[in-house]
């Protein structure tokens, strides 16, 4: 019995990759989240634990 | 839908929304008046560190470098890829865009700040250069104008995105979204990562330069404002290689060898391309070598693979093109009777070369923590930037212009001749330039200093004499390209204003090679492999990158024998 007939639809898995680069909302919170967290945020923990000069 | 809303361009088969037509085109000639003031002052610049000239005073030349930085690296770039995300994401996805009031209300932005930052620097009391260190400080109104011009530029990155669901909503496509506009997706992406990161920084000056804080730390000032100094030029690479893989696609019907390759090259951009700001502050103390090497040295390299990637893919699309339509004799026809009298074509062939050999391998070397001490804060920083930024962005932008003109102006391009050549003369023009700037840096001529002959200075200093001769060449060089600029100025503006409407029977101008949109390749016989050769569907573009990257490793391996000379460890 075909799938028209039993009214049941094909479910295609769509690879996890693939979601990700087709939502552009995921894409834009790695694109602010990734150099946020290792450019910005790492690097004024750097600066502001340098020792105030006495 | 409402069709009285769209046009469907006769030649291009290419359907604008109207109002979103209308903004592309305003965002256009905006970007190109910009850039023809940044051009004039681009030539004052090249004049005056051009040592047989060195044609304005000190003060004057800080004044017009700021000028000259600020209009190219920030205004005319961005203004232009808010008519590209326009143009990626309504016309190419045929959906109307999404709230064109807001895209009015960031293009008046957008322009008030424009007006207010030039204002600002033209009055005498902003010579800060682009990048305004603390605590040298600016006239109020230069900070003032760029966090305008930059809410502006959001709102227009919101409204690309806002497109995007519309066309998902509205089913416009089928799947993922076209590749050109995942790379200008890309491109918003960086966009609002970096005008986020100027605000953090730029507001709180503001507030400095008007009184209501007391101190901007520096090394804090320097870390998030190179997040938006350096990030912007990624917004930068993310469009122009769009724009790449539109012009493969227009021109020969080039499809990407992979889309998945080329669309991860692009996530790898969105993940990694923006840390590279750190090369920035490889010699800053207060950041740690962990921190550096990281951001420089490992993660960027994801971006600069990215990039490679890009840089196979493109050329290679086209080779697969070409020989599926015959042009399967040696390594090379493909390349060689490419219509080389194509501006749409020539520009942008030569923006992937000079991007790649020039501001790749150089980007590299710089963001390398050991070997960036060599060429730190010389000339041959700008010597990459603008391999980068003007070789690579500009012209593939001044590339896309040429098909632009009639497909979106509905003019036919004026002076054909002029815009044949002009790719050439501004191509190879910046390439000389670039790499006689590389050379005058590598010999540790400043990157800034009016004079690098320290006249009346207190402790001189003597540069070889052949820096002199570099930076002669730079002068050289630097007035042929511009002169390339002034013909695209002069192409685009006479095109547009005063250029023959185009008809149906128009040609466009061009008598070598029209700018319709070549029709799809067709598989060949025995697929694409069989027109290769050696079991390579792109074997040509194989030989190009492998020669590439022979130049890679040896011009990183020359830079790390010129560190142990000019740093002799005993």
């Amino acid at each position: 019995m075909s799938e028209e007939q039993t009214g049941a639809t094909s479910f295609v898995r769509i690879p996890i990759m693939q979601r990700i680069l087709d939502n552009p909302f995921i894409l834009l919170f790695i694109g602010v989240v990734v150099p946020t967290v290792f450019y910005i945020i790492w690097g004024i923990m750097e600066i502001v634990t340098i020792p105030i000069a006495p | 839908m409402n069709k009285e809303l769209f046009r469907t361009c006769p030649e291009s088969g290419l359907q604008f929304h109207k109002p979103a037509e209308t903004l592309m085109r305003t965002n256009a000639v905006l970007a190109v008046v910009i850039l023809l003031f940044g051009g004039i002052t681009a030539l004052l610049v090249t004049l005056t560190r051009w040592p047989a000239v060195h044609l304005l005073e000190a003060s004057q030349f800080y004044q017009v470098l700021t000028l000259h930085g600020v209009n190219m690296l920030i205004f005319w770039m961005i203004t232009f890829e808010i008519a590209v995300l326009y143009f990626c994401s309504s016309t190419l996805l045929k959906c109307r865009l999404a709230t064109p009031r807001i895209a009015w209300l960031g293009f008046a932005l957008m322009l008030i700040g424009i007006v207010v930052n030039n204002a600002a620097v033209l009055n005498g009391d902003a010579s800060v250069m682009m990048t305004s260190y603390v605590p040298m400080p600016a006239n109020p109104n230069f900070y003032l104008g760029l966090i305008l011009f930059a809410v502006g530029a959001l709102l227009g990155c919101f409204v690309f995105l806002g497109t995007l669901i519309i066309a998902k909503e509205e089913k416009t496509y089928e799947g993922s979204i076209p590749l050109v506009t995942f790379g200008a997706l890309t491109a918003c992406i960086i966009a609002i990562f970096t005008i986020a990161s100027g605000a953090v920084i730029l507001i709180p000056t503001y507030l400095w330069s008007i009184g209501y804080i007391n101190n901007i730390d520096a090394a804090m000032y320097r870390l998030v404002w190179w997040a938006l100094g350096h990030s912007s030029q990624q917004i930068n690479v993310a469009a122009h290689v769009s724009v790449w893989y539109a012009i493969a696609a227009i021109v020969f019907g080039a499809r990407p060898l992979s889309e998945k390759v080329s669309r991860t090259a692009f996530f790898l951009y969105i993940a990694f391309l923006q840390i590279a700001s750190a090369h920035h502050l490889l010699v800053d103390p207060g950041l740690s070598s962990e921190w550096k090497i990281f951001n420089t040295s490992y993660a960027m390299y994801l971006a600069v693979l990215a990039s490679m990637v890009h840089g196979l893919t493109v050329p290679g699309s086209i080779e697969v093109a070409q020989r599926a339509k015959g042009l399967t004799n040696g390594l090379f026809e493909w390349l060689r009777k490419a219509p080389w009298g194509n501006p749409v074509f020539s520009g942008m062939f030569l923006s992937l070369i000079g991007f790649g050999f020039i501001g790749g391998i150089s980007g590299v070397v710089m963001g390398t923590e050991q070997i960036n001490i060599i060429i730190h804060n010389t000339i041959y920083v700008p010597g990459h930037f603008h391999a980068t930024v003007v070789i690579g962005s500009t012209l593939a932008f001044m590339s896309l212009t040429y098909f632009l003109i009639p497909v979106l102006f509905r003019k036919q391009v004026m002076l054909p001749g002029l815009a044949k050549i002009q790719p050439y003369l501004f191509g190879i023009g910046m390439m000389v330039f670039t790499m006689a700037m590389m050379g005058a840096g590598t010999l540790g001529v400043q990157r800034r200093h009016w004079d690098m002959a320290f006249t009346d200075a207190m402790i001189g200093f003597d540069y070889p004499a052949s820096a002199y001769t570099f930076m002669g060449v730079v002068g050289i060089s630097g007035v042929a390209a511009i002169l390339g600029g002034a013909a695209y100025v002069l192409v685009t503006v006479l095109s547009v204003f005063f250029g023959k409407p185009v008809g149906s029977e128009s040609s466009f101008g061009f008598t070598t090679s029209t700018l319709t949109r070549a029709e799809p390749v067709v598989m060949p016989e025995g697929g694409h492999e069989a027109a290769g050769k050696w079991g390579f569907a792109a074997p040509g573009t194989f030989l190009l990158a492998m020669f590439f990257l022979v130049i890679f490793v040896l011009y990183y391996a020359v830079n790390w024998k010129y560190l142990a000379s000019v740093w002799p460890i005993s």
